[in-house]
């Protein structure tokens, strides 16, 4: 009974597509998208995958893709403004918001429908090819909705020093929005690229974004991605990376906001000598839940991976860390690190971590460690001997547990901001008791 | 360096102490005045680290019994942040790790805090950094480490380094340093030892926890002390120390033991 009534919620989020479009592949790869709709059912806690995260509030609602853009003030965007920006491209409700957008990179930064004509040819090769929907319900349904999105074409040997940043607000309530982005890094490029979430409203909303990105060899790409929904928003999103000979990719995930929220990572080491970082920081309170689920996935010989994930849980939330290192067979001399750190801060706050090592090659190095906490007693009595009140003592630890994540961040006022983000997050106000030491 | 006219900083007497039920300090009696620099040695196990940590608050101890006294007050009363703030100072023997904060922001907070604390002004980071460059002139530290995180990554002189920055920015009446020499190659123990030796005058005081007597070559002790299952045994001047290192610590055990046979 439940299976049909989930079948039936992922119909009615189909009801809102967008009509077939001029170009015969992308409505190909559209309808291929809607079949597995057809046959997969929003997750259950029955699923492994889905074991600790119960999206069933989702199905409680109904959201509904906006069909005009709401204006916005320019001033409205101020606050989100990365001043070291190249490009930037802005989409309201998931639709995307050329008067808020801007390139100065002098490459491709675009949306995804305006570009096809001139790079309808890469993007054929690249769009859809490194995320398997086949039994991922919610990317299958953002395929479905595929026909606008974020483009980025990094060309051959060009390392753009500044910033490319996507931005995505979400003004409406029960808007349903399916941000999509691709970024193609031709051989030996770098950049920087930020995807960020944020919210004018705090009302209920549906985020389901997928993201792939094809590193060919050599080039370089740092990913920076900030999830700050709104406190009622259901928040879902899917990335995928493939990386070429000797590509770089660095991932830092923050997730502060949404009600529920769900990042699928799967970083794919494509050929010999790859690296990548893939760290994250969840900070989350109230009744929040974040879930992350990454998969690095070493395929080839002489990769490298190193990932932090911290997640810092307050109130009644509970966060979920899923890191999945596979070592394929023949994917000698990988060199793999893997470290999720917990910060429980109330008797109520849940973390549910599972490192996972698979490996079928044999002469790697895989380290990997867990630690669920909370602050350690040494290390409060190490500030508080330095005339620190208990109160301050703590909030500095508990900032920087947050901060050496953010710290990765390679933009300067991003990492500012988020910064007192944690700040503000991670202060309580001093007690009495505290005082009168 | 004695003074004749030196008043009395800390007082302690009969000091028992617990960890996890198991009792560590069993009748500890120590005086301590201004000027003064004192040295506690002893065997592994024999308590000094403990002795240390109790007299700068650490929770995990329970003081069972005795009382110590500092200026006058009783400091047993105070929590950790408050005998810091009254001038106590403990040097760490293994001084912790904070990633994600920075060390200038971190001694800055310190600084001001105990400033605060004493009704005294504090520094914009414009005004500290200048102050605190200055300081770390006396421990021959590379400015660098004011950015870096909290200790994260430093070498163990490093870290030591950064343990005597701090008594010298709080600038405590009584400074404990806890195994200050271990971990040190001898340049790093020279220049600790110098900034200790240039921060210590006339109103304050050094204890010295040490197992060695490599250290006393350096900071030279007016009073040197052995510990020995959780009390002070013996007490003698600095050519105490030296004994020490040429016959070991099993003799004052036997000495303590033979008088204690004659005491009955």
């Amino acid at each position: 009974m439940n299976t049909v009534s989930t079948t039936r919620y992922l119909d009615s989020l189909l009801q809102g597509q967008p009509p077939a479009g001029p170009l015969a592949w992308l409505n190909q790869l559209r309808a291929h998208a809607v079949d597995r709709v057809g046959t997969l059912s929003v997750p259950t806690t029955r699923d492994e995958d889905w074991r600790f995260t119960d999206i069933s509030p989702l199905t409680r609602q109904s959201f509904q893709p906006v069909q005009d853009a709401a204006p916005l003030a320019p001033a409205v965007l101020d606050q989100w403004a990365i001043p070291e920006a190249a490009a930037r491209l802005v989409f309201v409700d998931g639709r995307y918001a050329p008067e808020h957008s801007f390139n100065r990179a002098g490459i491709t930064v675009g949306n995804l429908a305006a570009s096809l004509n001139q790079h309808g040819a890469a993007v054929q090769a690249q769009l859809g090819q490194h995320l398997a929907i086949e039994r991922n319900a919610f990317a299958a349904l953002n395929t479905a909705f595929l026909h606008d999105g974020a483009l980025v074409i990094l060309p051959r040997d060009l390392a753009l020093a500044a910033p490319v940043h996507l931005l995505y607000i979400a003004t409406r309530e029960h808007a349903a929005s399916y941000p999509r982005c691709l970024v193609i890094a031709e051989s030996g490029s770098a950049a920087t690229v930020i995807e960020d979430y944020v919210a004018l409203q705090d009302d209920a909303y549906f985020t389901n974004a997928v993201t792939e990105m094809a590193l060919a060899a050599n080039a370089a790409v740092h990913h920076v991605r900030v999830q700050r929904d709104g406190a009622a928003a259901f928040h879902i999103a899917n990335c995928a990376v493939s990386l070429a000979h000797a590509s770089r990719y660095h991932s830092v995930s923050v997730a502060l906001g949404a009600r529920i929220s769900r990042h699928n990572l799967n970083v794919r080491l494509t050929a010999e000598g790859a690296e990548c970082s893939v760290d994250g920081l969840a900070l989350i309170g109230g009744a929040q839940l974040a879930d992350s689920h990454t998969l690095i996935d070493h395929a080839m010989p002489q990769g490298t991976s190193r990932q932090l994930h911290k997640c810092i849980v307050d109130g009644a939330a509970r966060a979920v860390f899923n890191g999945n290192i596979m070592v394929r067979p023949g994917a000698q001399r990988t060199d793999s690190a893997q470290s999720s750190r917990n910060l429980l801060l109330s008797g109520k706050a849940r973390v549910d971590t599972k490192p996972q090592l698979e490996i079928f090659a044999d002469d790697v190095k895989c380290a990997h460690g867990a630690t669920v906490g909370q602050l350690d007693i040494d290390e409060v009595f190490y500030l508080k001997s330095r005339g620190l009140s208990d109160t301050a003592a703590r909030n500095l630890l508990t900032y920087a547990f947050g901060a050496e994540v953010i710290e990765r961040i390679p933009v300067a006022s991003l990492r500012n901001r988020l910064e007192q983000a944690v700040l503000a997050r991670t202060q309580t106000a001093e007690t009495g008791a505290a005082r009168t030491a | 360096m004695i003074y004749q006219d030196s008043k009395t900083l800390l007082a302690v007497r009969g000091l028992h102490a617990t960890v996890n039920g198991i009792e560590i300090l069993k009748g500890m009696d120590l005086t301590v005045k201004s000027g003064e620099v004192h040295a506690i040695m002893g065997p592994n196990g024999s308590g000094k680290s403990t002795f240390a940590k109790v007299l700068a608050g650490h929770p995990a101890y329970e003081v069972t019994g005795g009382e110590v006294r500092f200026e006058g007050g009783n400091l047993l009363e105070l929590k950790p942040e408050a005998r810091a703030r009254a001038g106590v100072f403990l040097g760490f023997q293994y001084p912790i790790e904070i990633p994600g904060v920075a060390n200038s922001q971190f001694l800055r907070l310190a600084y001001n805090t105990v400033q605060a604390g004493r009704g005294k002004d504090e520094l914009d980071p414009l005004e500290f950094d200048d102050f605190v460059r200055e300081k770390m002139k006396l421990l021959e530290m590379n400015p660098d480490f004011l950015d870096r995180s909290v200790n994260e990554g430093f070498s163990g002189g490093e870290k030591k380094r950064n343990e005597i920055l701090q008594m010298a920015l709080l600038e405590p009446k009584l400074a404990i340093l806890d195994e200050t020499d271990s971990g040190l190659d001898i340049d790093a123990l020279r220049i600790v030892a110098g900034g200790v030796n240039q921060l210590a005058h006339k109103d304050n005081a050094v204890v010295l926890v040490t197992h060695y007597q490599r250290l006393l070559d350096y900071i030279v002790p007016d009073y040197v002390h052995v510990m020995e299952s959780g009390r002070i045994v013996k007490t003698g001047g600095k050519e105490l120390a030296l004994e020490l290192e040429a016959r070991g610590y099993d003799w004052v055990g036997a000495e303590v033991k033979a008088n204690a046979r004659l005491a009955t």
